[in-house]
């Protein structure tokens, strides 16, 4: 309110549509965190906050090649509309990608999208009202958190270990969910180099998982960008091997290719598929067919199972460099040992807020995600996640030395005020700490 | 000048404020080029200087908000180089850059101050923070604003409103920077006043008035169009708006600042303002508040500023004076 004598007067939003928009479009703000990391993408920065793959580490000569052939050859094809559902040969070849994996489908099951993040869009949006709920470990992929965020769907989080996905947990709050009858309408999980925790649901516990889900009459969704990156030995069964009526399964050649082509896949059973194909028709009539073809043709024509040894060779490097660079530099904290992917999840001295360190980072040009991004309530203040995918080993160990030393700032500044008893939550403003509030490139 | 002007935008830089200048230098690229100027956009990198030589652009335009582009350092090379640019030399920009320094200036120009501390983190850890913090609400009272001593945006900055609050608010502020400022909170109507001078003398573009949703005009709200409700012209009587315009004309002054500039301000309920800031590159991004002030004067954004870069050229920051104020009068 004005003061009293003041004038009346009409003010400005700078935004005619501010009422016009949908409830579940009101908390799409600008960030804090978010406009940091326009810092980190300048050299001068080490970022261990993205998970960008290594394309260095690709054949772009004959990735080059392959694409200019594919438009001189076949381009009425591959930059005309196409199929709903994918194009059937990439469909076909899909399925020698998830063998190891042991997905067992027919290519009639699987529905290409674009990036597996498209698929996870499309699940929740023909599973999914307002206020159902779904189960997420925790931590989870803010991806995800951003697409059931965006139907509205409530997001209960059931804690991880060493070993994955705790199913003692499982059981305990599905249990809690049906007493209290609410709907639970998903799990989702990242049973493989998880991300951002960096670890992988045991051989063990998937048969346990998996029936769980089964006797709570919940659909689980697998989400699998990282199964072919594990450093050492064969990957573990998939969940959908155990259960291919009650698991869908997703998959990406984000990490084990390239994510600009933006290619993913789900394979669903038969009457859920028929719903995602109509759904996926709707948003976007059909995945690109240029970047379809194009990775039809590099899987076709180049050894990409050679190719992903690389990747899982360079990454295995970097991984052991980052978990050196903790464990001399960084004593005092926690941290996950990844047996493949890109992550490692890092839990810090108690009473450190890494949301609130990261203006200091930014400062000393070392960045990294905080813990918070990946929960749906505000969990995760003392870890954050580092990601050694793209950085060399040498950066990495620069970057873990940066952190190290804002991490020692930040304690003592901690014993200064007080210690681990200061309490959070304040932040720059009554609204609370920010929170990273929808998935961005940076966060992936 | 015979051809259009050729002018370079800096804008990026590796401050925490690297985004918000971003977007201010391509809005104020896209205007420039609107008003028929040359502009091309640069960040600020080891390729500068060369490309600065090389092109020998008439003007240079630093859009770059936080340290490096307010603090003068990046308008000290530039004068170095002997390149004229838009805004205020370096020796005002780094008054204007550290608040407690601005709140002294401000002071000896006779505009009304709130009382504040500026602390850095050593003195805490030395003397022990209970003590001064207890100290300080002691003096300054609830609510108490904390904020980095240097840096823009609202980064670090919290309002707080019990004691209970004060150490996370200390540790959230010091995460930007070493030294902190806290002030008496002074309730009332937050408005921003945009000077504008094309050679003419300083004049005051009518005042925004911000009202963010959550009642703190933090960084979402800042950033996000729709989260804060803008009046402009603010919501004040003519004797308060008369005031609040004399108060930024002064601190323009007062600091020898050219070209532009936006002082914040705290209108109390007796009509009286309060000095909070001046900001010598502030924001032009879509929502921020200079653009609304020319737009509510009924400016063309693109022609003043071709005018500005006008002002500027053939007289780098060394040569050319701060002008004197349109119409000076008391407080």
């Amino acid at each position: 309110m004005p003061p009293e004598g003041h004038q009346a007067a009409a003010g400005s939003r700078l935004d005619r549509w501010v009422d016009t928009y949908a409830a579940r479009t009101r908390g799409m703000t600008a960030s804090e965190i978010r406009a940091l990391f326009a810092v980190a993408s300048r050299p001068e920065v080490v970022s261990l906050a993205g998970g960008m793959p290594f394309l260095s580490a690709l054949p772009l000569d004959v990735v080059g090649n392959a694409l200019a052939r594919l438009v001189a050859e076949r381009g009425t094809v591959a930059l005309q509309y196409g199929s709903g559902q994918g194009d059937p040969g990439l469909r076909e070849k899909i399925l020698d990608v998830m063998a190891p994996q042991q997905v067992d489908a027919h290519p009639d099951d699987i529905v290409v999208t674009t990036g597996s993040q498209q698929a996870l869009d499309l699940v929740t949006r023909i599973f999914v009202d307002p206020g159902d709920v779904v189960v997420a470990e925790a931590p989870s992929y803010v991806g995800a958190l951003g697409v059931f965020r965006s139907y509205q769907a409530d997001v209960v989080h059931v804690p991880l270990d060493d070993d994955g996905l705790i199913p003692a947990a499982l059981e305990e709050t599905l249990a809690r969910l049906t007493r209290e009858g609410r709907r639970v309408k998903l799990l989702y999980t990242v049973p493989n180099h998880h991300n951002p925790a960096g670890v992988t649901l045991s051989a063990e516990r998937r048969p346990q998982i998996v029936e769980i889900a089964k006797r709570y009459g919940v659909l689980v969704l697998e989400d699998d960008p990282y199964g072919l990156l594990g450093f050492e030995g064969d990957p573990l069964p998939s969940m959908h091997s155990l259960n291919p009526e009650g698991v869908i399964y997703l998959g990406s050649f984000s990490k084990t290719f390239a994510p600009g082509f933006r290619v993913g896949w789900a394979v669903a059973p038969h009457a859920v598929r028929e719903k995602l194909v109509l759904a996926s028709e709707s948003a976007i009539l059909c995945p690109s067919s240029f970047s379809q073809l194009a990775v039809a043709t590099y899987l076709e024509t180049h050894d990409w199972k050679h190719q992903v040894g690389v990747f899982r060779e360079l990454y295995r490097e970097r991984s052991v460099a980052t978990l050196d660079a903790l464990a001399d530099m960084l004593p005092a904290a926690r941290w996950t040992t990844p047996k493949g992917g890109f992550y490692v999840w890092v839990t810090l001295p108690e009473g450190l807020d890494a949301t609130a360190m990261l203006p200091r980072a930014v400062t000393e040009r070392v960045a990294y995600v905080p813990g918070t991004a990946f929960y749906a309530d505000g969990q995760g203040r003392q870890n954050l996640r580092l990601s050694y995918c793209y950085p060399t080993s040498e950066r990495i160990r620069e970057g873990v030395r940066r952190l190290a030393g804002v991490v020692e700032a930040e304690l003592e500044l901690l014993e200064t005020f007080g210690g681990p008893g200061v309490p959070t939550g304040l932040a720059s403003g009554p609204g609370g700490r920010r929170q990273v509030q929808s998935p961005s490139p940076d966060l992936t | 000048m015979e051809h259009p002007p050729r002018v370079v935008v800096l804008a990026g830089g590796l401050s925490h404020e690297r985004e918000v200048s971003l977007r201010s230098g391509r809005r104020v690229a896209e205007a420039l080029r609107d008003a028929g100027c040359v502009v091309e956009v640069r960040d600020v990198d080891a390729q500068l200087v060369p490309a600065l030589q090389a092109e020998q652009p008439d003007v240079v335009w630093p859009l770059l908000h936080g340290a490096t582009g307010e603090d003068g350092a990046v308008r000290d090379v530039l004068d170095l180089l002997g390149l004229p640019y838009v805004g205020a030399t370096p020796a005002a920009c780094r008054m204007a850059w550290d608040k407690p320094v601005a709140k002294s200036v401000a002071r000896a120009a006779g505009l009304r101050v709130p009382e504040s501390v500026a602390l850095p983190h050593g003195t805490f850890r030395e003397l022990g923070a209970q003590g001064v913090l207890a100290a300080l609400v002691e003096r300054l009272g609830l609510p108490l604003v904390v904020k980095p001593a240097r840096g823009g945006s609202a980064l670090g900055v919290s309002v707080v409103r019990e004691a209970g609050a004060l150490p996370r608010a200390m540790v959230d502020c010091f995460a930007y920077g070493d030294v902190a400022l806290v002030e008496r909170f002074v309730e009332g109507v937050e408005v921003a006043v945009s000077v504008i001078d094309s050679g003419d003398g300083p004049r005051a573009l009518p005042a925004v008035e911000i009202v963010a949703d959550g009642g703190v005009y933090d960084y979402d709200a800042r950033y996000t169009a729709g989260a804060t409700e803008f009046f402009c012209p603010a919501r004040l009587t003519e004797t308060s708006a008369a005031a609040a315009a004399e108060v930024a004309v002064r601190a323009h002054v007062a600091f020898g600042l050219r070209h532009l500039s936006r002082t914040d301000l705290i209108v109390d309920r007796d009509g009286t303002p309060w000095f909070l800031e001046v900001n010598v590159a502030p924001g032009m991004t879509e929502t921020s508040l200079l653009p609304q002030s020319v737009e509510a004067a009924g400016e063309d954004a693109g022609t003043l500023y071709r005018r500005l870069v006008e002002a500027a050229t053939g007289a780098s920051g060394a040569e050319q004076a701060p002008t004197e104020p349109a119409a000076p009068s008391g407080v």
